[in-house]
């Protein structure tokens, strides 16, 4: 399809309906699924879709919803009820629809040869990375998960990442899931001795001490590592500069230079 | 009903309907190259350029509020000379007028930016002399010879329709708007945003890096659209008039109280295709009150 200058779409406005919003766990963690027609087929791990979750001026911002995974014309989004409008979206119904633009942003820069891939998530940061282990998946680039949260129910998709046949280690701030403590930790462990003769790549997504660390741990190593950041966004198409945050290149936008950013480029 | 005109005429400017896109909601237009078709709208105004590159203001730059946005971008843009390689081709690729709205830290460097500005086919300059965002002091659209000092000034080099972006963080619009009007003003644009904070109580921080913002969105449409009133009352000017702005309904509230064209900000934000929805109010409110042009809408508010 393309547009008025006769290029071909890179994102789309859409009206999209909802064909699944699922609690996945006590009104905290939600699956919604949306037939998005071409979207899908647009869509690149680490992007995101810009959403309204109502047609009213409260709120008044779209939201950005990682992409957590794609199927034949719908996609689905994972999220955590965090405030008002997450708390809006968790009360729409099948069957309705959600103004949708996307798919938006950089997306993760995928490993050119043959590498080790480690994923690194924060409670709802696990979102983008299901998207991202599919691709690596269908590309057969050998990768493992970790996955970290407070508690044992903020540890989402263990199952399903287990089923693409890959090493999943989780840790709990409370342990009462997999280790005690922090995903970085876990990942202080991996980077001396990765069991691999390849070259490492890391991928994370979670909250900013998370991300933090993250990098310092991959500087350490010097290992390449991505990060898909989350801001407040306003436009989402890279044109009010509201979303910046400060890089070694100067002030980048979140919304279309990111979210996802080579960590040694961010300075925090 | 047939035959119903929305085409306007701003000094001179030929609008085939009366929607502008306004600056520093629209960018430099190539950003919403898939999700608005240029050739639809009335005009657009870039986002504010100045002489040099600006990086603007540390982040975080943005706070939601009830029905509002609070921003402090301060005016982070390319500078002219990127501006006019980069990004003005491609506006001139649309049949659309293209109004480019310029800054400048001084008279020199406003009348700077006109010189550069004389040499390529836009169809308007507007002096963004009301930005809450940039330094401490005062803008220019905060004092009444200042105001008149600066358009005098620039309406000497323009040798386009030059418009003239008010401030609402002033006690009487009207004052300025007629200084403005003395000085030479072609068409009047009003108002920018509303100097307003904003505080996490959590971390007792302003939400904002530059502490103070400026607001809009539907939030301040009532006090904008008084502002307009009052301003339309003094001035036969034409006045583009924004602030708030998502349906038909808020537009022809701005026609009705005298504005010839409206201007969109964050209303693109929220729905880029709102434009379209507005030209069909538009069409729809004429032919149920049997009207066959926008031009007799404006300025009729029934006043007892």
């Amino acid at each position: 399809m393309k547009n008025m200058l006769n290029c071909y779409y890179h994102m789309l406005q859409i009206k999209a309906e909802i064909t699944e919003n699922t609690e996945l766990f006590a009104q905290t963690y939600y699956q919604l699924s949306l037939k998005v027609g071409e979207i899908s087929r647009l869509a690149k791990p680490g992007q995101f879709v810009h959403l309204r979750v109502n047609q009213k001026t409260v709120p008044l911002l779209r939201r950005p919803f990682s992409i957590h995974s794609v199927g034949e014309k719908n996609l689905q989004i994972l999220y955590k009820v965090i405030g008002k409008g997450t708390e809006i979206l968790a009360q729409r119904k099948k069957g309705e629809f959600l103004d949708m633009i996307g798919p938006s942003g950089n997306g993760y820069k995928l490993p050119d040869g043959k590498v080790k891939v480690v994923l690194v998530a924060g409670g709802i940061g696990v979102a983008s990375l299901y998207f991202l282990a599919e691709e690596l998946t269908r590309r057969s680039l050998p990768f493992v998960v970790l996955i970290g949260g407070k508690s044992r129910e903020d540890i989402l998709c263990r199952d399903k990442f287990k089923k693409l046949n890959v090493d999943v280690m989780v840790s709990t701030e409370d342990g009462t899931s997999g280790r005690k403590g922090l995903v970085t930790d876990l990942l202080q462990e991996l980077l001396p001795t990765p069991h691999s003769q390849l070259p490492i790549v890391v991928y994370a997504c979670g909250p900013t001490e998370m991300f933090k660390e993250t990098a310092r741990i991959a500087r350490k190593y010097a290992v390449p590592c991505y990060l898909s950041l989350e801001k407040i966004i306003a436009c989402g198409v890279g044109a009010c500069q509201g979303c910046v945050i400060n890089t070694k290149d100067g002030y980048q936008r979140v919304c279309k230079d990111g979210p996802v950013f080579d960590s040694e480029q961010i300075i925090w | 009903m047939k035959n119903i005109n929305l085409k306007v005429n701003l000094a001179g400017i030929s609008l085939k309907n009366p929607l502008i896109l306004e600056s520093g909601c629209f960018g430099y237009g190539e950003e919403y190259q898939d999700l608005i078709n240029i050739n639809e709208l009335g005009a657009v105004v870039t986002k504010t350029i100045t002489l040099k590159p600006k990086v603007g203001n540390p982040p975080p730059r943005l706070a939601e509020t009830a029905s509002g946005l609070l921003n402090s971008i301060g005016l982070a843009n390319v500078g002219i000379e990127l501006f006019l390689k980069e990004k003005l081709p491609y506006l001139k690729k649309f049949s659309t007028p293209i109004i480019v709205s310029i800054a400048g830290e001084t008279t020199e460097e406003y009348l700077q930016l006109i010189q550069r500005l004389n040499e390529e086919q836009i169809a308007g300059i507007e002096l963004n002399i009301s930005c809450p965002n940039v330094g401490k002091k005062l803008t220019v659209a905060q004092d009444e010879d200042k105001t008149f000092g600066l358009v005098k000034a620039a309406k000497k080099q323009t040798e386009v329709p030059l418009l003239v972006k008010l401030s609402p963080n002033v006690t009487d619009i009207t004052r300025i708007a007629k200084s403005a009007e003395r000085a030479g003003a072609d068409i009047l644009s009003l108002v920018n945003t509303f100097s307003a904070m904003s505080i996490d109580v959590e971390t007792k921080s302003p939400k904002l890096g530059g502490i103070l913002g400026g607001l809009s969105g539907p939030a301040i449409k009532p006090i904008a659209l008084r502002m307009l009133w009052q301003v339309r009352k003094t001035t036969s000017l034409p006045i583009i008039g924004m602030g708030g702005i998502t349906d038909s309904r808020d537009a022809l509230e701005f026609i009705i109280a005298g504005a010839n064209a409206i201007g969109l900000g964050t209303a693109i934000f929220i729905n880029p295709q709102a434009y379209q929805g507005i030209i069909k109010g538009l069409k729809d409110y004429l032919s149920r009150k049997r009207i066959d042009d926008i031009n007799k809408v404006v300025a009729s508010l029934n006043e007892k």
